[in-house]
């Protein structure tokens, strides 16, 4: 670690209603890794657009390279130096990879682009990383990790100095995120101070040197990473111990019925020759890297795509499902990976969220019955705990662990007996993480069947009772939790890889 | 991790590398012309080909123009009853104030800027939907032209008569036959607005605001600017399109020229233009533009009326549409 290079102290910020952010200070010294942590609405994001000039801070001192700034757009504190890479990824899928990473500063030859210029900087910036990308390929033709890359080429092609990092692994697999950690580490042994937000314990743990900690807008403190536990950080998050232990035994009834049963199901290239058997009361993980076809597969068994071949049986009685329609008729709840592209409708109300999937129990001929309506929705929001000022809350104003209880809300109210959670805690706190997670482990014990596809280790080992691994459309492996391992699963999931 | 990383250019189609829907459009040009050739003598005769081009130069003209709003993702519906309000307010200075045509000229083209500029400001500034925004414009812009000259037909100076040089802009008389030179024009201009597309900022900010308007102002670059730019230039060519219009008919009537703007819209969209922004280019569109003239020039020849031509021209849309769709659908199914 070496000197300071960034200060931010008594950082004040309010909107209408909201004081984001109360005196929160923060340093990040040259080649260091700093992670930024705290609960979703913790005010991460917040702080760093003050920083980057997104927002405009109440009060407070930014004091960057020894002199005190304040930058009033990204252009500016990109020229300073002190670059984001965006959690959703900023990308032009239309355009080329260099178009991309020199997007508002083009090099010119007259009033030309001089788009050979370009792609042969793009291409030495790769080389700098030690990356193999094609500066002329279109971006929406790159995987997700790639893109990433290509972002963070973008950040250091403005002679960054301090780069902000908004959680980078969301949508990386476990070998993306080994090539993105080789390449902040690379980053930060050149000098460089770095900005590290993101969710997974496990991740600051390895990647970073010191961590800042905040809760509701506050600053609560920093320690040096490797000086304290995963307890120590979740604690000053949380304010509460919350235990993150594996599940060590089938808590599935012995002889309990098979509610569940595809065999041979084959669709498109992603899903082939796939069989298994879901049992009531059971939490069935899914595990395998990004691409593996898990989402595919729960997709075509909820008739959302179409299916080449395969037999599906509910409750022993073969099954013909071609939409989700039909889904939905035998009693299958499907909670998306993305929320706000199909879980929920964001500008509705709790109310009408809750109701969507089963409006007919609602309506009286073609009206629909507010009433019991709002009944059904209050019902679910006080067994559900889900935390909103009251039904007719639009779902945009709640937080991403409430919105996936109004998603649950919607499949309970439809009476599903097997329910699809597929990664149910993407882009949710650790609180609210192990709401879902109790509330996982109550649905089954009163019979449910679950089925959950998470790419988050802890999480499949923590919440299975047997798992499903899969890897490049195949399933490569079955295992109950009693016999599961990290190591075991990985092996699995990279079976016919490398 | 070495599996998919063979996404393009290895095994891309032929059509694809022969520039896709263009160039399957430039086909259909072909055979629309063969088969109406073959169908009907009255369609084989010079005085035809210099009818259709003649149709063609201010549709084009349009359609070149409103590519820049599509590119955004947004649109133009203005630029019909625009392109009859500027031709109008031109020839009656000319025509009742005795301007020289040059300047009538002029200031055609300048109110196409000017509305060029409003439609971009309620877009880019004030956020209204560019339906919404255009839509009002178009309205305006149809009671505002036919105000302006009291309800009556504006006549531009015809051939013979002083100031009617400027139709020879578009059509020259040599040795009894008309020669159609306007064609030199539109080849000039889709060459000039390619390169504004493909090779400066303008084009490359347009395309990126249809892609992804955030990112791309969040990479710094003034998104207002170019956005409001992009109206600027279509509003631009809607004024050479009223000139072209203004050339080629004998009179423009107050009231008239809303539906042109789906002539030229249509056209972009067949020559592979998405809707959705950022896809599309100015020779498709002017590929697309001549589909549309001929449908409109050709169908008249085998017997068969402007209902029938409307209702084919929106099946051509449909067909354009869905192979627009079905391609992203294969693209995202890789």
């Amino acid at each position: 670690m070496g000197e300071v290079i960034l200060t931010m102290k008594g950082i004040d910020k309010s909107f209408p209603g909201v004081h984001a952010l109360d005196h929160v200070d923060l340093e990040v010294r040259k080649g260091e890794v700093h992670a930024l942590m705290g609960e979703n609405g913790a005010g991460k994001s917040t702080l760093m657009k003050v920083l980057t000039g997104i927002y405009k801070k109440d009060s407070g001192t930014i004091t960057y390279e020894g002199k005190e700034v304040e930058f009033h757009n990204t252009r500016e504190a990109q020229d300073a130096g002190v670059v984001i890479v965006h959690q959703e990824l900023n990308m032009l899928g239309h355009l080329t990879v260099a178009q991309n990473i020199f997007i508002g500063r083009e090099f010119k030859k007259g009033i030309r682009i001089d788009d050979k210029k370009m792609n042969e900087e793009a291409r030495k910036l790769f080389d700098r990383m030690h990356i193999d990308i094609d500066p002329t390929e279109t971006m929406s033709h790159l995987t997700v990790g790639k893109q990433q890359m290509c972002e963070i080429a973008k950040a250091i092609s403005h002679e960054a100095k301090v780069i902000i990092f908004d959680e980078p692994s969301a949508a990386l697999t476990e070998a993306e995120i080994e090539e993105l950690f080789k390449i902040i580490r690379d980053l930060r042994d050149q000098g460089l101070g770095i900005v590290y937000i993101s969710h997974r314990m496990d991740e600051i743990k390895v990647i970073t040197d010191r961590v800042t900690v905040m809760r509701d807008g506050a600053y609560v403190g920093t320690l040096i990473t490797k000086d304290c536990t995963k307890d120590d950080i979740i604690n000053m998050m949380v304010g509460r111990v919350i235990y993150e232990d594996p599940k060590t035994k089938n808590m599935t009834p012995p002889g309990a019925p098979v509610v569940l049963k595809v065999e041979h199901l084959n669709a498109g290239k992603m899903v082939q020759d796939v069989s298994f058997e879901l049992h009531k009361g059971e939490v069935l993980g899914f595990s395998g890297l990004m691409g593996a076809g898990r989402t595919e597969t729960m997709r075509a068994l909820f008739g959302a795509d179409p299916i080449d071949s395969g037999d599906i049986y509910i409750n022993g009685e073969k099954v013909n499902i071609k939409s989700p329609q039909d889904a939905v008729k035998h009693g299958i709840g499907y909670l998306s990976e993305d929320r706000k592209r199909f879980g929920i409708v964001v500008q509705k109300t709790v109310a009408e969220n809750t109701t969507m999937a089963d409006l007919d129990e609602f309506s009286n001929g073609p009206f629909i019955n507010k009433k019991k309506e709002n009944e059904i929705a209050q019902k679910f929001v006080d067994s559900l705990a889900t935390k909103t000022p009251g039904v007719d809350q639009l779902v945009v104003n709640l937080s991403g662990g409430n919105q996936q209880k109004v998603v649950i809300a919607k499949w309970l109210t439809r009476n599903c007996d097997i329910l699809i959670f597929d990664e149910p805690t993407r882009g949710i706190d650790v609180g609210a993480k192990n709401e879902i997670y109790k509330l996982m482990n109550q649905l089954a014990a009163e019979g449910k069947a679950i089925i959950m596809v998470s790419s988050e280790m802890t999480e499949i080992l923590r919440m299975s009772d047997r798992i499903v691994v899969m890897c490049e459309g195949k399933k490569t492996g079955e295992l109950d939790i009693s016999e599961a391992t990290q190591e075991n699963i990985m092996n699995m999931a990279t079976r016919e890889i490398s | 991790m070495a599996n998919k990383s063979n996404t393009a250019g290895t095994n891309r189609s032929f059509i694809d590398r022969m520039g896709g829907q263009k160039f399957i459009v430039l086909i259909l040009v072909i055979v629309m012309f063969i088969f109406f050739c073959a169908m009907s003598p009255g369609f084989r005769k010079y005085t035809t080909v210099v009818s259709i081009l003649d149709y063609s130069y201010y549709i084009a003209l349009m359609a070149i123009g409103v590519t820049f709003p599509l590119l955004t993702a947004g649109v133009d519906l203005s630029i019909g009853t625009g392109l009859i309000c500027y031709s109008l307010i031109g020839g009656l200075l000319v025509r009742q104030h005795g301007w020289p045509v040059a300047a009538g000229m002029l200031v055609t083209v300048l109110l196409g800027i000017a509305f060029g500029i409003i439609n971009g400001c309620l877009v880019a500034l004030m956020d209204l939907p560019p339906f919404l925004a255009t839509l009002c414009t178009c309205m305006i812009t149809r009671g505002f032209g036919a105000m302006v000259v009291g309800g009556y037909g504006i006549p531009w100076p015809a051939a013979a008569q002083e100031g009617g040089w400027f139709r020879s802009i578009f059509k020259i008389q040599m040795g009894g036959q008309n020669i159609p030179i306007g064609f030199l024009w539109i080849i000039l201009l889709v060459i000039v607005m390619s390169f504004v597309l493909n090779h400066t900022k303008m084009g490359r900010y347009t395309r990126a605001i249809g892609s992804n308007k955030e990112a791309t102002r969040l990479s710094g670059v003034n998104v207002k600017f170019y956005h409001i730019m992009a109206y600027v230039i279509c509003g631009l060519f809607a004024g050479l399109a009223a000139i072209a219009y203004s050339a080629i008919f004998a009179t423009v009537q107050p009231g008239s020229g809303a539906g042109f703007e789906l002539d030229a819209i249509g056209g972009a969209i067949v020559g592979g233009v998405s809707m959705s922004g950022a896809v599309g280019s100015i020779t498709g569109t002017l590929v697309g533009v001549f589909v549309i003239c001929l449908l409109k020039t050709g169908l008249p020849f085998i017997g068969l009326t402007a209902n029938w031509q409307q209702i084919i021209t929106g099946l051509v849309l449909i067909a354009a549409v869905l192979f627009d769709i079905l391609k992203r659908k294969r693209e995202a199914g890789k």
